[in-house]
């Protein structure tokens, strides 16, 4: 970790959706060149804390800074910040009707100016940074889950960004599916000089490369430190959800989301 | 409140709408793009438009033909065929097939885009979702529907001439000859013309609006590909009455 400014400054943050409040009074900063892990079990607001960081979401009050500037909400100035983040969905988002190759190049063709024989070869780059060099001219329903993942995350890392937000990268995958995007993710956050965001509740899986992890329960922050201090946390709250126990202060009925009840 | 809600909604595809043609900007990649689905929705439906232009033509060629004879003016079957197709058949059943076979693959494209997180994806890598997925599948629509009508038209002449000679017995030369004096060039043929590009953006839009919008479930795709059929081809139809009400005097 560095003592330069964060690159995401989260400030007396809360965020709602449908009406309802689904987190507030978050405070974060993440370091440059840090990996921060953001656990928490399903449906406790993960998936809405990076939409406030990608834009997607606009807070219901608090400010969100990515870069050292606020998070715009007109399309134009967003557009220009989000192509300096990369984003691993947990759905992968790959283009169907297109190559693996071709669903990289996709940012690259959209936002430079270069010619294709470059494009091709800086594709042929991120794909090998993945491990899937061999793979390039194969369509998305023909990879496997874990290969699915890595050319999502080697099209996420297509225009070099300083940040990535991994979005539950580890869901659907085996355990050595699982080691492999974890080892790449911290991998290439150190030799690329990267800032990460991992949002997952794989917990085993992820704090083994987390430089800093925070616990999200209850509609707050219940956790923030290092893994290790994770590991030693007596907080029950914290103990029932590394150890995965059913009884405790997390509640295992929570509230539909809103589209369901819809 | 029903009226407030549909209100709104017509509100939202008129956006919708407008966001389509700003993000409209002549580009390779959107003409790369642009011919894929041209061959997607346009070329592919060419065996079913050629199926229905020659049942069509054969059925209206027995219709006329029948009706016609009581007043002894058979030979006309083929003014009554050309001013029919050219005027209303034509570019609305073109417009219909179109529907069933294109509309209804775009509201489910766009739909399963939604649930796959494929649309969410372009957006979060900084490209607008509704000039690469969007854009180029309402263009092709605009483009093929007219041509897919001349090709409708064709096959149902091409059908008539054959029932109508080969069948019934009338006279080939005079055949050709009524069809060319009754159909005009432009206030007939290029005005088939304009209908088909007007269904065809009406098709894409709609289509491209309810999958676009559709809830990201595979319950969803369903819903917005029925929509997408019923909601076109109504609008379709509505639209080929006023235009035709305006257009032909």
């Amino acid at each position: 970790m560095t003592t330069e400014s964060p690159i995401v400054r989260l400030t007396d943050l809360r965020l709602d959706r449908g009406g309802r409040s689904v987190l507030s009074g978050i405070n974060l900063s993440v370091p440059r060149g840090a990996i921060v892990a953001v656990l928490g079990p399903s449906g406790s607001g993960k998936s809405t804390l990076l939409s406030a960081l990608t834009g997607e979401l606009a807070p219901a009050a608090g400010r969100v800074e990515v870069f050292g500037r606020e998070v715009p909400r007109r399309s134009r100035e967003l557009l220009e910040l989000r192509k300096g983040i990369g984003v691993l969905l947990q759905g992968n988002g790959l283009l169907t009707d297109l190559t693996a190759a071709e669903n990289v190049a996709l940012p690259l063709r959209a936002h430079t100016r270069l010619p294709n024989p470059l494009i091709r070869r800086l594709v042929l780059m991120k794909l090998h940074a993945v491990g899937l060099g061999a793979a390039a001219d194969v369509f998305p329903r023909e990879l496997s889950g874990g290969m699915a993942r890595r050319v999502a995350l080697a099209r996420a890392l297509a225009l070099d960004p300083p940040l990535m937000i991994y979005d539950e990268p580890l869901t659907g995958l085996d355990p050595i599916a699982s080691g492999v995007v974890m080892s790449l993710v911290r991998r290439l956050n150190d030799t690329l000089g990267l800032t990460s965001i991992v949002v997952t509740h794989h917990v085993h899986e992820t704090l083994p490369v987390a430089d800093h992890a925070i616990v999200i329960a209850n509609g707050g922050i219940v956790f923030s430190g290092t893994p290790a201090e994770l590991e030693r946390s007596d907080d029950p709250l914290v103990r029932q959800f590394l150890r995965g126990e059913p009884d405790g202060p997390i509640g295992f009925d929570a509230a539909p989301r809103q589209s369901e009840v819809a | 409140m029903p009226f407030i809600a549909a209100t709104r909604s017509l509100g939202r595809a008129g956006l919708f709408s407008l966001s389509v043609l700003r993000a409209s900007k002549p580009s390779l990649d959107l003409f790369r793009e642009l011919v894929r689905e041209i061959y997607k929705i346009g070329a592919r439906s060419l065996p079913i438009i050629a199926v229905g232009g020659a049942f069509v033509g054969l059925s209206v060629t027995l219709l006329g033909y029948r009706a016609l004879d009581t007043y002894g003016a058979a030979n006309q079957v083929s003014a009554m065929l050309g001013l029919g197709l050219y005027r209303e058949l034509g570019p609305v059943l073109t417009a219909l097939l179109f529907i069933g076979r294109a509309g209804s693959s775009i509201a489910a494209e766009l739909g399963l885009m939604r649930a796959t997180d494929q649309i969410t994806a372009l957006g979060l890598m900084a490209i607008d979702p509704v000039g690469k997925a969007v854009a180029p599948r309402f263009w092709a629509a605009v483009l093929c529907v007219p041509l897919l009508t001349a090709f409708f038209c064709s096959l149902a002449i091409c059908a008539s001439y054959f029932e109508s000679v080969h069948v019934i017995g009338l006279e080939a030369g005079t055949f050709w000859q009524v069809l060319k004096d009754s159909v005009d060039f432009y206030d007939d043929f290029l005005m088939a013309f304009v209908k088909s590009a007007v269904f065809g953006a009406t098709a894409a839009l709609v289509a491209a609006y309810v999958g676009y919008h559709a809830e990201p479930t595979i319950e969803g795709t369903s819903v917005a590909t029925t929509r997408a059929v019923v909601n076109a081809s109504l609008l379709v139809l509505m639209f080929n009455f006023v235009m035709s009400a305006f257009l032909f005097k």
